[in-house]
């Protein structure tokens, strides 16, 4: 390198190279030292990152994190003595694995979200804290306040570990306007009532011919979730049960789960009134843009065709096998993980977090979640909100993943079969082999002792 | 290799004169130079080495990711049941079957384009960025990108293929097919980097052997074959040993383009120590299958220094 004769040095005190090494370390200590209040240093130095705060870990992108800003506002707004800090992280292992692990490591957040169907799991490794009637009392908050179905399903021994904040099942959205041209549509606009397997591949049929392409639309590449959520919907009007004795014996009936796969094997493959082949955004773009008059998902989607601006409706899956009417579900609730050092004070500020929630599920609702704290759900405000009170009963019909270790939002056990559902919707697999598959795969699961 | 010029001696001269002063100049040399290597090993035994050990020790206990400490002792159980099951061993041939499908294509197609690039005249620099480019995305914008590109009815390629009358096959739900797709992905994406290391190895080429084989009638094709590919035989070398080590760790795009399926037939070694460690909370089981998935690794480097080698020796 030749680069210019170095430059004559000014007068003065010289800056050399040691002197500015020197003062760099010297600045990084004091930023350091003065760092108690950055998340690093409370953390290293194992204070508090604020006396009197709330710590609240969600999970929730999308129009759901937008909507989850909202309400940690109105909590701030009501309660500016009590700071909050939120903090949102990735959907599904990763949250889960930090949720665990900070707790593990005795650094939980004070109030956290956690799908029902993982709580149990986090139960069991004893990572969170038991809500007692009295405590929750003292906030308002009584079993009989929420629905029924969800308050029960959160349950672990008879003990509440979970408050659940909605119910979020598989909905069947429908394009009001390829639904109008089909004739599917009654005088007030709604889809008019569909019941049994023939019904809904005629409805779906009829859309087609509108459409010129599909009837309807789901997820199925890279996408185990969706099959399985279907599967479970279907599978469930059968009275059909997967795991018994917590996922230690698997029941799976093959009579049942043949039945519900021939039939999405008819609707896809052999009749094509479903795309065998779509991804999640795929599905939705599909749906979006008028080529299917129907779409399968969870109704956390309404914010994406809210904004597509396209008109469309939503209603509870049809009951398919004339069993009780069943729809996969899970819900959003908010738990407190276990910490060394709780105190009365530390547990009141966040189960006050935790009403407040509970109290703005207005802004919750207008997500498409179905709310499972009564004093709203079945007041006009929420009766008025359409199109998500359509599909409310939903609450009541909700079916959640059968308690294991392996199972849960996510989880393996839902990956085992949603992607054995799928191969047989993208005409890979018969219905045969991907029992086959599914329950040589959950044998394994089944066998192994849970590691929590 | 006997009729080529005496270049790969002069490039062989370079590293193997030895300072003056041998061993004891050395000596002299080592403190100072452990202080400066001082931080970087410092990380290296705290993020590298401190955890692969405590990942050895963990494959033999029953560890949990929800329990603190390493749980139950388990001896080789952990070894036993992953060569027992299939799962392991599918996912292990996804991650061979990647290696094999995108490195050939990596060096040979990175090699053709560098020497194409080195050719033109004019904006030389245009092709060299344009092919580089796609290596300075993140994976999950790639990702993204060609997820697109592949939905079916609705994607570019899908669409083209179609418009030409054929049918398109399920990109990524095609379980034939969707390992394919993801080798392609691969290709577009890291080619820019084995790009410019044949790039910086072509600029090594002395300029005056091309002169003397002109002078001596050498075509193009022949200055190619008899002084280019013989004088990047070092690059080569370094580009397919880093291939097939990037190849063999690959995880991302799977992960995010397909979540390993459809029906499983993309999930790659680490997917399924991910899968097993993180969702299913059992990091001794993973440890235990990353572990053989390292010895493999290790042998397959083993195996590919000792061919180098040898090639060396008779170089």
């Amino acid at each position: 390198m030749h680069g210019p004769p170095p430059a004559p040095r000014p007068p003065g005190p010289a800056l050399s190279r040691r002197g500015v090494l020197l003062g760099a370390l010297a600045g990084a200590g004091a930023a350091t030292l003065t760092g108690c209040a950055t998340p690093v240093g409370a953390g290293l130095l194992k204070t508090e990152a604020a006396p009197g705060a709330v710590e609240y870990w969600n999970l929730f992108g999308g129009g759901d994190g937008v909507r989850m800003q909202q309400i940690q506002d109105g909590f701030r707004r009501a309660n500016p003595g009590t700071p909050l800090k939120a903090i949102t992280l990735a959907w599904g292992d990763p949250y889960y694995t930090k949720l665990s692990l900070a707790t593990v490591g005795e650094e939980p957040p004070d109030v956290a979200v956690s799908h029902l169907t993982r709580m149990k799991t986090l139960v069991d490794a004893g990572l969170l804290q038991e809500l007692r009637p009295e405590d929750l009392a003292r906030h308002g908050m009584a079993p009989d306040n929420f629905n029924q179905r969800a308050w029960q399903a959160g349950l672990v021994d008879g003990r509440a570990y979970a408050i659940p904040l909605d119910t979020h099942p598989f909905v069947l959205f429908y394009n009001t306007d390829v639904c109008q041209q089909a004739g599917l549509l009654d005088s007030d606009g709604q889809l008019k009532p569909i019941t049994g397997e023939a019904a809904f591949a005629d409805a779906l049929a009829r859309a087609k011919q509108v459409t010129g392409q599909y009837g309807a639309t789901h997820g199925i590449n890279a996408d185990p979730a969706s099959p399985w959520r279907l599967f479970q919907t279907f599978y469930s009007q059968l009275e059909g049960e997967i795991l018994a004795d917590n996922g230690t014996r698997i029941v799976l009936d093959d009579a049942k789960a043949t039945r519900v796969l021939d039939y999405l094997r008819a609707l896809t493959v052999e009749q094509r009134l479903m795309p065998s082949a779509a991804d999640y955004q795929g599905a939705i773009a599909m749906f979006a843009a008028g080529q299917a008059g129907f779409h399968l998902n969870g109704e956390w989607e309404i914010s994406t065709f809210q904004t597509a601006g396209m008109s469309f409706g939503m209603t509870l899956l049809p009951n398919i096998f004339g069993g009780p009417h069943a729809v996969q579900a899970d819900s959003h609730t908010l738990v407190l993980p276990a910490r060394p050092d709780l105190d009365q004070a530390r547990l009141d500020r966040s189960l006050h977090f935790v009403r407040s929630v509970l109290d703005q599920s207005l802004t919750w609702a207008e997500g498409g979640h179905v709310p499972t704290w009564l004093p709203f759900a079945e007041s006009d405000a929420y009766r008025r909100l359409s199109p998500q009170s359509s599909y409310a009963a939903a609450a009541d019909t909700a079916v959640y993943d059968p308690p294991g270790w392996y199972s849960g939002s996510g989880s393996n056990f839902e990956n085992v079969i949603g992607s054995a559902v799928g191969a047989v919707e993208g005409g890979q697999l018969t219905a045969q082999a991907a029992i086959a598959q599914i329950r040589s795969q959950l044998s394994a699961l089944a066998r192994t002792p849970s590691p929590v | 290799m006997a009729t080529t010029i005496s270049a790969p001696d002069q490039i062989r001269t370079e590293p193997g004169s030895p300072p003056s002063g041998g061993a004891d100049h050395r000596t002299r040399q080592g403190r100072p130079a452990l202080l400066f290597l001082a931080p970087f090993l410092a990380l290296y035994l705290l993020f590298i080495v401190g955890p692969a050990l405590y990942g050895l020790v963990m494959s033999f206990f029953h560890t949990s990711l929800v329990r603190p400490g390493l749980g139950e002792f388990a001896g080789l159980d952990n070894y036993a049941e992953a060569l027992g099951s299939s799962d392991f061993w599918w996912a292990l041939w996804h991650t061979v079957w990647f290696t094999i499908l995108t490195t050939p294509p990596l060096v040979v197609l990175a090699l053709v384009f560098a020497l194409l690039a080195e050719r033109v005249r004019r904006g030389r620099w245009f092709f060299r960025l344009a092919y580089f480019l796609p290596y300075v995305l993140p994976s999950a914008v790639v990702a993204l990108i060609w997820q697109w590109i592949y939905t079916p009815e609705l994607g570019l390629l899908s669409r083209t293929v179609d418009a030409f009358g054929a049918t398109a096959p399920n990109w990524l739900g095609d379980p034939n097919w969707a390992m394919v797709s993801l080798a392609i992905t691969t290709v577009w994406w890291t080619l820019g980097f084995n790009f410019v290391l044949y790039l910086a190895g072509l600029q090594d080429v002395p300029r005056d052997l091309y002169e003397a084989s002109a002078i001596d009638g050498a075509g193009p094709w022949q200055q190619i074959r008899r002084i280019t590919l013989p004088l990047l035989a070092r690059t080569t070398t370094l580009v397919v040993v880093l291939q097939v080590i990037a190849s063999l760790k690959v995880f991302d795009q799977m992960y995010i383009m397909t979540s390993g399926g459809p029906n499983f037939s993309t999930r790659s070694a680490l997917q399924y120590v991910f899968d097993v460690g993180f969702t299913d909370y059992r990091t001794g089981y993973a440890a235990a299958a990353s572990t053989l998935f390292f010895l493999l690794v290790l042998a397959v480097s083993a195996v590919w220094l000792v061919m180098t080698r040898r090639q060396e020796s008779e170089v």
